[in-house]
């Protein structure tokens, strides 16, 4: 979730301000709150010709804030136009006003007599002038607020009691002031003051400010610091603080840092410790007792190892603090002594006599077991082998075999998160070869964009199936994503098999290993080979985002991909060379003739050789030349990779191309002859598209006189 | 706060009886009227058809009870510190809930003796769902030093019927929280009361149904007795008689819980297993919702002195309870 962290501090006096007291907002939902308040919040002045110089928005858990300067006491008058019924339906045939138009003039304050007929798109209808006297802010704002508050879009909505209105949390109070004037509004039985209350437990009582400007130190003196990333700034100081004067180092994990921000009004960071026992745990353990499940941040000793020492952010001051942290030590103690508990338990039996234990785990509702993915992963796995010419590895068989078998201890169950590394870990202290464990340990990876591919041969054949497989299957079943809704993470997926494939030391057929994933499920194959198109389309877009990320140019990437991308490695090498050349001078000559050519050879009725015999002109046989000599180097140069050095041959056609056109009436009546002509172009163009199809390139603006 | 009850200064901590009779008569003061365990087995106090039932429709509702949650495969053989079989949660609902139900909440743990000042309490977003009763809620668990002491929930649909009013439900975990006033590493040590402690009385009990839940149990006898008690379920609700009806769903629901522990429930039945309870609990609860329309809704109009304001402003600040199991106050099956 993007946060702006800088501090924003308003520019110019604080005119207004609007506060929505809440019960406890989820902090997931903060950030993007925060944007929408403000960006609509800035529309909402813009549309109220009130000005704003300066808008911003705040949160904490139990407010949402909005606060600006620059706002007018009063609108400007203006003089309106205010459009009416119809010409025709506003006056009879004499030319009188009709009941229609006087209703209209009554209501906007006019005579009847002063309507003006205007001519608008759609035809003539009459309009009354009038002069719009500016409304009072307080006025203006006091209609706007409940429309601003209630079209926030939440992920969550909810009802409470007995009340008609629907919002994140229940709504507590309202605080809305222009300057020192309380904006009157009410929503849902709500009604707008000048009354906050301050924190929770700092400052119970009910805080009243006199004006907007007021706002902010008022909050403060409620031991309420509104602005996120103020609360970000001192957790992070206090962090550091605790950090160094216990000799080391937090892991100031940024989404962390953003929830706790979000879940406190006032940060006060304190250091606790935990037996160094709990050391032997593994790190992620750790790491996950710790920050998943209590928003602890782990703290690394001098040597970068985890150090038995966590630091939580309290919601308070510093008072009693001792207590505080005697509790968050005795539950983060009660969290290690389960995780303990659940690796010894765990170690007591070898990793893989639980693979048995799999058939009676979900993979997917109608898509079998754990059993049957392990099954389709050991299968998959030769077949990636196979397809990549590389011998069967023992080491990927058995990684495949084991892969899911962490499921089923006692540890994954408890810590979702932790599978992987579990197995990774389980691996090995059952004497598995360390580079099956390390295979099960990177079946995951990448897990989120910017993670890294897995390092090993095994571990990049075992992922690649893993996702390959989950990527059939569900495409298998119509689960395909739409729009953001992605809920068995089938992009990320499909990003995983587009990342592995490019940074792979081997090579394979991406069609062939869809077919392969497919003829694995059993009894949906047949069906599930229906959604291979999808499934395809599907990891183009990523193919074409890979390559956007790294800075192609989309007709580049159009033209490279229209071309093919069953070798999603060499597709990317292809659209390199291709954004190399293709803003070289020469080349859009180039690009002109093989689309020209292309275009004409799109109306081949029959592909047939090229007959010299029915040749009429020169240009024809030295084309044909040409192209035989061309493409004799060029191929070569494509089976080597060398894509660069294949386009600049491609370019040594142009002249026979440019020629045969000047020369050529390719359309002739003789059939023989036209077909003939056609499927020479259809050679000539045929040679580029085995590296990219150019006339899907957008001409090079004319940059050059 | 450790070897010395500090939580409380210098009185003793509250004992575990000492606990749900404060919680008791602290919601009594604030009319509800107290009622009493469900004497059907259960995952979570939701069940209890002095919540299941009265949280649907229109009428107000205001009900504090403890209640023996059993929860076959969180049992550990009384070896764990933790976790139970077995544990108990103090289970209030209000309907509709009260625009101070925060205040009230933390007025209460402020009866147990927890001062807020002193203490760290959090409101962390959780939301509740529990299907096979067609229910889910928005909330959150409260956090009181970063132990989680309340389930706190608004439910938004129950038996499949979109909740209007809304019902708050809070739900205490009585073994943790009294674990924590106590200063206890160990849920066991809890004294129950003057020399008897948690253990002396449960710990057999945690062994005893622990090795029945994943070791003796009858896969046989159960999967039988699970598909009578849904036949006699139907066959009760088709002669009207819905409360009968939804204590054989309660049975089923126990049942389906103790075979999943034993681990004779595989992938593809299990969905089957939890279709069939929802189905029930669903007619059982469209039953009731008509029953109530046809009496006239005989409660509107009640628990009149409970809708009066009763809570001052500021809130005293405590915490305490933990739900013991992983998912306190979370119904399962």
């Amino acid at each position: 979730m993007p946060e702006n962290t800088a501090r924003r501090t308003l520019d110019g006096a604080v005119d207004f301000v609007l506060e929505v007291g809440t019960e406890e907002i989820p902090a997931r939902f903060l950030p993007a709150a925060i944007e929408q308040l403000e960006a609509r919040g800035r529309a909402l002045f813009e549309e109220s010709l009130l000005g704003a110089k300066d808008i911003v928005a705040y949160a904490t858990p139990r407010r949402l804030v909005l606060l600006v300067a620059g706002v007018a006491q009063r609108q400007v008058d203006r003089e309106a136009d205010v459009k009416g019924p119809a010409k025709k339906a506003a006056f009879d045939a004499e030319g009188r006003p009709t009941k229609a138009a006087e209703g209209f003039a009554k209501s906007q304050g006019v005579d009847p007599a002063d309507l003006v007929v205007k001519a608008v798109a759609g035809g003539e209808y009459v309009f009354a002038h009038k002069h719009v006297a500016g409304r009072a802010a307080e006025d203006v704002l006091g209609e706007a607020l409940p429309k601003l508050i209630t079209s926030l879009e939440w992920p969550k909505l909810m009802r409470w009691g007995d009340h008609d209105l629907r919002f994140v949390r229940p709504v507590k109070w309202l605080l809305a002031l222009y300057r020192g004037t309380v904006v009157q509004f009410s929503l849902d039985g709500v009604t707008s003051g000048r009354t906050t209350l301050g924190h929770r437990f700092l400052h119970p009582e009910a805080l009243s400010v006199a004006t907007a400007a007021d706002y902010l130190a008022v909050a403060r003196v409620g031991q309420v610091i509104v602005d996120p990333a103020e609360r970000r700034a001192q957790i992070i100081a206090q962090l550091r603080a605790l950090a160094t004067k216990a000799g080391g180092k937090a892991i100031e994990d940024p989404d962390l840092l953003t929830e706790v921000t979000h879940l406190v009004e006032y940060p006060t960071a304190l250091i606790g410790r935990f037996a160094p026992e709990y050391l032997q745990l593994p790190a992620d353990v750790l790491i996950t007792s710790m920050k998943h499940h209590q928003r602890f941040f782990p703290v690394l000793d001098d040597q970068g190892r985890l150090a038995p020492l966590f630091i939580t952010v309290r919601n308070g001051d510093d008072y009693a603090l001792d207590v505080v942290r005697a509790g968050n030590e005795k539950v983060l103690r009660a969290r290690l002594a389960d995780a303990k508990f659940f690796y010894d338990d765990d170690l007591k039996r070898p990793l893989a006599d639980r693979v048995a234990e799999l058939d009676r785990v979900a993979f997917q509702e109608r898509l079998g077991t754990m059993g049957d993915k392990t099954r389709r992963l050991e299968a998959l796995t030769a077949d990636i082998l196979g397809l990549a010419h590389r011998p069967l590895v023992e080491t990927v068989r058995r990684a495949a075999h084991l892969a899911k078998a962490d499921l089923v201890t006692s540890m994954v169950k408890e810590f979702p998160e932790l599978q992987g590394r579990m197995g990774q870990v389980y691996a090995e202290k059952s004497g598995e070869p360390a580079e099956v464990a390390v295979a099960v340990g990177e079946q995951y990876r990448p897990a989120f964009a910017g993670d890294e591919v897995p390092s090993t041969v095994a571990g990049k054949v075992l992922a690649l199936a893993d996702k390959v497989d989950t990527l059939a299957a569900a495409f298998g079943i119509g689960l395909v994503p739409t729009g953001s809704q992605d809920p068995y993470g089938l992009r990320r997926a499909a990003q995983g098999v587009v990342a592995i494939l490019l940074a792979a030391d081997f090579r394979l057929s991406l069609g062939q290993l869809i077919d392969r994933a497919f003829s694995h499920l059993g009894d949906l194959a047949a069906k599930a080979a229906e959604g291979r198109p999808a499934l395809m389309d599907f990891l183009r877009a990523r193919l074409t985002n890979a390559m956007a990320e790294a800075g192609l140019r989309y007709d580049v990437i159009e033209a490279t991909l229209a071309a093919g991308f069953d070798d999603p490695a060499r597709a990317f090498e292809r659209a390199r060379a291709l954004a190399s050349v293709r803003d070289e001078e020469a080349f859009a000559d180039v690009v002109t003739a093989f689309t020209r050519a292309a275009n004409l050879a799109g109306k081949t009725a029959a592909v047939r050789p090229v007959d010299p015999a029915l040749f009429e002109h020169d240009a024809e046989r030295r084309l044909l030349e040409a192209y035989e000599s061309v493409a004799a180097e060029a191929l070569v140069m494509e089976n080597d990779g060398r894509y660069t050095a294949f386009l600049r041959e491609l370019s040594k056609l142009r002249p026979a191309v440019d020629a045969f056109f000047d020369a050529v009436m390719v359309m002739v009546d003789d059939q023989r002859v036209r077909e003939n002509r056609l499927n020479l172009l259809r050679s000539v163009s045929g040679l580029a598209t085995r590296v990219a199809d150019l006339s899907k390139l957008v001409a090079a603006p004319a940059a050059k006189a | 706060m450790r070897g010395e009850n500090t939580v409380v200064g210098k009185q003793r901590a509250l004992t575990f009886q000492e606990v749900f009779l404060t919680l008791s008569q602290f919601w009594q003061d604030r009319g509800c009227l107290i009622g009493q365990p469900y004497d059907v087995e259960k995952g979570a106090g939701t069940m209890n058809p002095m919540s299941f039932f009265r949280v649907i429709g229109p009428e107000p509702w205001r009900v504090a009870y403890v209640e023996p949650s059993r929860r076959p495969v969180d049992a550990r053989y009384g070896e764990n510190p933790n976790r139970f079989y077995q544990h108990h949660q103090f289970q209030v609902i209000l309907k509709p809930s009260p625009d101070d139900v925060q205040e009230l909440y933390l007025q209460s743990l402020a009866a147990l003796g927890i001062d807020a000042k002193r203490h760290d309490i959090r409101f962390v977003e959780d939301n509740w769902e529990a299907p096979t009763l067609g229910a889910a809620g928005t909330g959150w668990e409260v956090w009181l030093d970063g132990m989680e002491i309340s389930q706190f929930t608004y439910f938004q649909q129950v038996g499949g019927f979109e909740a209007r009013p809304v019902s708050v439900e809070m739900t205490y975990g009585l073994e943790r929280l009294t674990g924590y006033l106590q200063d206890k590493e160990n849920l066991f040590d809890i004294i129950w009361v003057d020399d008897l402690t948690y253990g002396d009385v449960f710990k057999r009990a945690e062994y005893e149904h622990s090795a029945y839940s994943f070791e003796v149990a009858d896969v046989k006898t159960l999967t039988t007795l699970y598909d009578l008690y849904e036949a006699e379920a139907k066959r009760t609700l088709e002669q009207g008689l819905i409360l009968p009806a939804y204590d054989f769903v309660l049975k089923c629901s126990h049942t389906f819980n103790v075979l999943e522990a034993r681990g004779a429930i595989s992938v593809t039945e299990r969905t089957g297993y939890l279709g069939r309870i929802r189905a029930l609990a669903r007619a059982c609860a469209q039953a009731w919702l008509k029953r109530r329309e046809e009496m006239g809704f005989p409660l509107i109009g009640k628990f009149r002195t409970a809708a009066a304001p009763t809570a001052t402003p500021a809130a005293t600040p405590a915490a305490a309870k933990a739900a013991p199991s992983v998912e306190g106050g979370k119904a399962r099956a």
